[in-house]
């Protein structure tokens, strides 16, 4: 049973989302993390790199597969998680403590079309 | 198509393995894990149910003329109990297949052990070849069922579990034939993963109850996706990434199981490419990230010129090193040759390394 978070936005590519202000934190889903398996290496982009909602903007590597990360926002990188850099095995350990960008929103009206955590749920069918 | 399943296919049901097609089969992919059964193989000792692969036998008083006749490997002088690795070619030296030839201890008997994917493909190719030759060729691969035990315990483990004491004895390369339930059973030294190891060639219900007492004896069960990551790391080509109709033995830089004074299929289009002719070759090259470069990546100079294609690649388990098989344009093929890997947006420089990542431990 995969773990889920009340109060965040969810996409159907099973990226999460956590609102501040006008800053959207993202990673992936615990339900995707299971899925990858090992985590091996996360590709993301630089801080003040352009992102698009509905299009990619890294990836997740296990060792046999390769998954992008597909952002469920527009807007501008304010911030890259660098300690995954490192250590990519800690979205496997918990998935939604260690984020991965963190993007300034140039359209906040684009969470609306997100998932709730009850319609994550049912999307994943557990 | 619905897939095939082999004679194991309940047990890999039983133990939860992540089962998915290969090769026309369903196949466990893994079962713990990629990397506890890559570990277990290099550091024990880890079997693989590898009973897809086809099993063709040639017998006749032609038959090694004609064997000889379609493998690039020489086989003439080459004894009862032995195995050779090689492939068969099209006359335009695109591979057919690679394939192990075993030498049988009948006078003109031979096994030819192919792969999976391609046994229809080759059994048809055979059989338009053998024209002319007094031989027969038959497809016995839905009654053979094949188990791989592969690791530096491989021996201890066939020679305790199953009592076969003539594992000891046997050499890389070479084979015996014993029964088990007063069956044949082929015991092979041979094997895909660059560690010691063996190939049992046995019925299927013989294959069912060797890999059930196997299980009970605690040897971890492997799938395909650490016999990828295993094979790669050795070194080995795996047919459809590293050799096809368009990539030659040569290219593949496989030339050493090619052997030019004698006559065989694809001979004179091998040797105009051995002598330089031939646009591309099979490197291994390694990036100083930790991303990885998988098949189809495109390969490229500095200025961003692509020069080649990733043919299979990983974060290597055993070297903790990112490396691939990669087909470039055959200027940029020597050692050390830098060239880099676009990996989706980005491009990590690297440079052209042997192609036998890891050392293999092979019995002598």
């Amino acid at each position: 049973m995969s773990k889920i978070i009340e109060g965040l936005k969810y996409s159907e590519s099973h990226e999460w989302v956590k609102v501040e202000g006008n800053i959207a934190i993202i990673g992936v889903s615990d339900f995707a993390q299971k899925e990858m398996g090992d985590i091996t290496y996360v590709d993301m982009p630089a801080v003040d790199d352009e992102v698009s909602a509905g299009e990619e903007f890294g990836a997740l590597e296990s060792v046999k597969a390769s998954s992008d990360l597909i952002s469920p926002v527009s807007g501008t990188v304010v911030e890259v998680n660098e300690a995954l850099e490192d250590a990519p095995e800690k979205v496997n350990e918990d998935a939604f403590e260690n984020w991965i960008i963190k993007v300034e929103m140039s359209d906040a009206s684009e969470l609306d079309s997100l998932l709730d955590a009850a319609g994550y749920k049912a999307l994943i069918g557990e | 198509m619905s897939e095939l399943k082999t004679c194991l296919y309940d047990s890999h049901v039983a133990l939860g393995a992540k089962m998915s097609p290969f090769a026309g089969f369903i196949m466990p992919i893994q079962y713990a894990g990629i990397v506890p059964e890559h570990l277990a193989v290099r550091q024990h000792v880890g079997m693989f149910d590898v009973s897809h692969m086809g099993e063709i036998f040639v017998e006749g008083p032609d038959a090694e003329a004609f064997v000889n006749h379609i493998f690039t490997n020489e086989i003439r002088g080459f004894e009862p109990g032995k195995v050779l690795y090689g492939m068969m070619c099209y006359p335009d030296g695109g591979t057919v297949d690679d394939l192990l030839v075993y030498r049988e201890f009948q006078p003109g008997h031979f096994l030819l052990v192919v792969n999976a994917a391609n046994i229809d493909k080759d059994f048809a190719w055979i059989q338009e070849q053998v024209k002319g030759f007094d031989c027969t060729v038959r497809n016995e691969s839905p009654v053979w069922g094949q188990i791989a035990v592969q690791g530096p315990e491989a021996e201890k483990t066939v020679m305790e579990v199953l009592g076969y004491k003539e594992a000891a004895e046997l050499g890389f390369y070479t084979f015996c034939d014993v029964l088990y339930n007063g069956k044949r059973l082929i015991l092979s030294r041979t094997g895909y993963t660059g560690e010691d190891g063996f190939e049992l060639y046995t019925t299927i219900e013989n294959t069912v109850e060797i890999w059930d007492r196997l299980l009970k004896a605690g040897v971890q069960p492997c799938g395909l996706g650490c016999r990828d990551t295993l094979r790669f790391e050795a070194g080995l080509p795996l047919y459809g990434d590293e050799l096809s109709p368009e990539i030659s033995p040569v290219m593949a830089g496989l030339g050493m199981f090619c052997k030019y004074d004698k006559d065989f299929i694809g001979k004179e289009a091998l040797l105009d490419q051995k002598a330089g002719n031939l646009a591309r070759k099979l490197v291994g090259i390694e990036i100083e990230d930790k991303a990885i470069p998988r098949a189809g990546y495109p390969v490229e100079l500095e200025d961003g010129t692509e020069v080649g294609v990733v043919t299979t690649g990983y974060h290597s388990i055993s070297l903790d090193k990112s490396i691939c098989f990669a087909l470039v344009a055959k200027e940029y093929s020597a050692l050390d040759t830098p060239l880099s890997i676009r990996i989706r947006k980005k491009v990590f420089p690297g440079k052209v390394i042997k192609k036998r990542f890891y050392q293999t431990n092979y019995k002598k």
